[in-house]
């Protein structure tokens, strides 16, 4: 049941009436549900904020939340919805917060026992359930674009190397092999390859989605430049998919070693340098 | 998703990695093998690539197709670059104008069921691939 135009009017008076009161008692209801994490101070900036524009709402006579009248309500509530998502809060604990309005206009309309009463609370209730509705919906928005930003951030995460085995070194390649990051990779692994004088380093792409030329070319060149250095170096982490996409490609490693997996490129270089896991074994 | 299909602009590495991440998506979603999936998506990542490096940038669209028997995937990337001079050089494997390894553009044919490319010096290159399920 849609908001009259006079229904509208009266809970502008009252939001402007009681004022002090509505907002003291609305902090109140929506601080503990949120359990001190936002300082009342804040809150109550927030809220009063809030019933401003709830207040300028009605008085333009919104029915809906959808109303032009509503704009300005509209954006405080996505940027609060929008503080809301960054700083944690759940998107319960945020429309909950919304809610706690129609329990503090309930107070504030006393005693008044009649069915008028009783009608415009029920229409005034329907109006701030869509306003809750609408602050799930920014939470969401906002929330979205925060894991957008993180998955971006994800494609630029470090590649560690990593010290396999007395004289091995590894490199595990993880995400997107794009120029800046290969550049950085080479670096790396030719510095670690110095600094632990390893005579062998295994480069993994275990974790590289796919595998295109660009990918290749990066690291053929590590390789090239690893065995320059002396260091002999076998690609590991090659799937059957990705094999059979290097092969239609037409990318040539030539006579690098590779191997499906990081363990067969370890067992490969312990016997090519004849050691093992296995004691006994050496001994035979 | 739709299946009107999706559009993405190409101006940067990182909209490179989306070509990839929507194709991938689709693939998915048409239930193609892992290994055309696999294919498909190193396909759209040398084209894209290319489109970016060679044709200054321009737009993937990615489209789910239907013929009698089977479903598919059509990928378009265009570009208003400078074009391709020499089409029979450019897809001889090993020839390269920017560093590369130089078989993007004839690996990316050897990877898809269809590719067609359409290009003209000064005016740019739109190229047309197509994968279907099996």
């Amino acid at each position: 049941m849609p908001l009259s135009s006079d229904e509208a009017s009266r809970f502008a008076d009252l939001l402007k009436e009681h004022a002090e009161s509505l907002t003291a008692r609305w902090v109140e209801l929506a601080g503990a549900s949120l359990r001190g994490r936002l300082s009342s101070a804040e809150l109550r900036r927030q809220l009063d904020d809030l019933r401003k524009g709830f207040e300028q709402a009605m008085r333009s006579g919104s029915a809906h939340l959808t109303d032009e009248g509503s704009a300005e309500l509209r954006a405080q509530l996505a940027e609060i919805s929008g503080h809301r998502a960054r700083q944690g809060f759940s998107a319960t604990e945020t429309a909950v917060s919304i809610f706690a309005l129609k329990d503090a206009v309930l107070e504030a309309l006393g005693n008044g026992d009649d069915a008028g009463t009783l009608r415009d609370y029920v229409a005034f209730s329907a109006f701030v359930d869509r306003a809750a509705l609408f602050t799930f919906d920014s939470y969401v928005q906002v929330r979205e674009s925060l894991i957008a930003d993180q998955a971006e951030q994800l494609l630029e995460l470090s590649t560690p190397v990593v010290k396999l085995w007395d004289g091995v070194v590894a490199v595990p390649l993880v995400g997107t092999l794009d120029s800046a990051r290969a550049q950085v990779v080479m670096e790396r692994l030719l510095q670690t390859l110095v600094d632990t004088g390893s005579p062998y380093a295994i480069i993994d792409i275990t974790g590289v989605p796919a595998v295109d030329t660009q990918v290749a070319q990066h690291v053929l060149k590590t390789v090239v430049a690893a065995r320059l250095m002396g260091a002999d170096c076998i690609i590991s982490g090659i799937r059957p998919q990705i094999a059979q996409t290097i092969v239609a490609l037409g990318i040539e490693f030539g006579d690098i070693a590779t191997k499906a997996s990081l363990a067969d490129a370890l067992r490969y270089v312990l016997n090519k340098t004849n050691r093992s896991l296995n004691t006994k074994r050496t001994e035979r | 998703m739709s299946d009107e299909g999706q559009r993405l602009p190409v101006t940067t590495d990182q909209d490179v990695v989306r070509v990839r991440q929507a194709v991938r998506t689709f693939s998915v979603a048409v239930k193609l093998s892992l290994v055309d999936q696999t294919k498909l998506v190193t396909a759209a990542s040398e084209l894209a690539r290319n489109t970016l490096v060679y044709g200054g940038g321009g737009e993937v669209v990615v489209t789910r197709v239907q013929n009698e028997r089977r479903a598919g995937i059509k990928i378009v990337f265009a570009d208003e670059g400078p074009g391709i001079v020499d089409l029979t050089l450019a897809l001889t494997d090993g020839y390269t104008t920017g560093g590369g390894l130089g078989l993007g553009l004839s690996g990316a044919r050897r990877l898809v069921d269809e590719f067609e490319i359409d290009t003209e010096p000064g005016k740019g290159t739109t190229i047309t691939i197509t994968k279907w399920c099996r």
